[in-house]
């Protein structure tokens, strides 16, 4: 059953990422230097409706909180977002929109996927290094969310219903989506996406 | 053809919440190591072993957490794996619904744009940005999917000092090499 959700919820996100552009370099890189955020919007909207949806679930006891799965903080969170974000603008791909350009044929992507392959064997040959350097210690109680979830296995950073939170920020990121211009950078938009 | 943002953004959130509410929330760099794991023990089948209480192997990182790692590189046909599959098969299917410019697959637009005709210069730069993309969110401990769709979904604090990084490095150094386009 797994396999089959596996299979279902995966080609729903190749598919749709592909058609919100987010598979193509010129979309995100152009994204990226705020010239053309339309995509960022797409996204921010996203969260924010996951979020309101997953959130206004688990209080409604439809959404098993058991589902959440809340990564640790912790300082090296910071320096591989630092990196990440570098490759990221370059490349104009990230793990996920990259395998799935690869898959669609655009030939920089294969460069990207055989880089990343390289990339993360490389962290896995340094690995022992960094967990001495006590970089990937947890922070601020590492597994935690900004609010408290009731029944969830993780801790609040403030004590304030993390539902409700949740709800909250949900619903700021949908309103920053619509309340944002296409261009942040002040000037003319591009034309939108040059032809594909 | 590209979707209205508004369609685009709900049609994603909805993915997003059909995962957390089925499964577990999306994340994707991990099978960047599971698949090294898979092909490194077909090399060297030293690299991965069972033990009593599961699967370890020889690098530390994917012996790690009880050997989450090794196990599921040891066993491929498991959730995340295959959503990445599935991932990749969803996204050349209705890359191809739509037709990809020929072109544009050889050589994106932006770059173009910004350097020429110069594709070997590309492949050069999207190599090296996949490794540094996947050398930093294994260092995170998750990607643009993870640790800012999921994470920040879920409120995860995690997931928002990995955003803050990845913009705080993304917008100067793509407003430094793409001026044009």
């Amino acid at each position: 059953m797994q396999i089959v959700l596996a299979i279902v919820i995966g080609a729903a996100f190749g598919a749709v990422l592909d058609r919100i552009g987010a598979t193509n370099p010129t979309v995100i890189s152009g994204m990226l230097t705020l010239r053309r955020i339309r995509l960022m919007k797409t996204i921010l909207l996203a969260i924010g409706t996951g979020s309101i949806l997953m959130f206004a679930g688990q209080m409604a006891g439809l959404v098993d909180v058991g589902h959440m799965s809340v990564k640790t903080a912790y300082v090296g969170v910071f320096i591989g977002g630092l990196l990440l974000g570098a490759g990221w603008a370059a490349s104009g791909y990230c793990p996920g929109t990259g395998v799935c350009a690869a898959a669609s044929g655009r030939k920089d992507a294969l460069f990207f996927v055989a880089g990343g392959l390289l990339g993360a064997a490389a962290y896995m040959a340094t690995y022992p290094a960094w967990k001495a350097s006590g970089l990937l210690d947890g922070i601020a109680g590492g597994k935690v969310t900004l609010g408290a979830v009731p029944g969830s296995k993780f801790d609040g950073l403030f004590a304030i219903s993390g539902d409700l939170l949740g709800i909250v920020l949900g619903a700021v990121f949908v309103l920053v989506a619509f309340v944002l211009p296409d261009n942040l950078t002040g000037g003319k938009t591009p034309a939108e996406v040059p032809a594909e | 053809m590209t979707l209205d943002w508004k369609l685009g953004g709900v049609l994603l959130g909805l993915v997003f919440f059909a995962a957390v509410l089925l499964v577990k929330p999306i994340g994707v760099s991990t099978q960047f190591v599971i698949l090294n794991g898979i092909v490194t023990d077909v090399v060297n089948p030293e690299f991965i072993t069972q033990t009593d209480e599961g699967y370890t192997s020889t690098n530390a990182y994917m012996a790690k957490s009880n050997g989450k790692y090794a196990k599921n590189a040891a066993n491929p046909v498991n959730y995340s794996f295959i959503f990445v599959l599935a991932m990749m098969a969803g996204a050349a299917l209705s890359a191809f619904g739509r037709g990809l410019d020929r072109e544009d697959k050889r050589l994106p637009a932006i770059w173009k744009a910004n350097f020429g005709d110069t594709p070997w210069k590309r492949y050069a730069v999207a190599f090296l940005g996949g490794f540094i993309v996947l050398y930093g969110a294994r260092l995170a401990g998750g990607c643009t999917s993870g640790h800012m769709m999921s994470g920040m979904m879920q409120t995860a604090l995690s997931g928002y000092i990995f955003a803050a990084g990845a913009f705080l490095a993304a917008i100067p150094t793509a407003m430094m090499l793409y001026k044009e386009g």
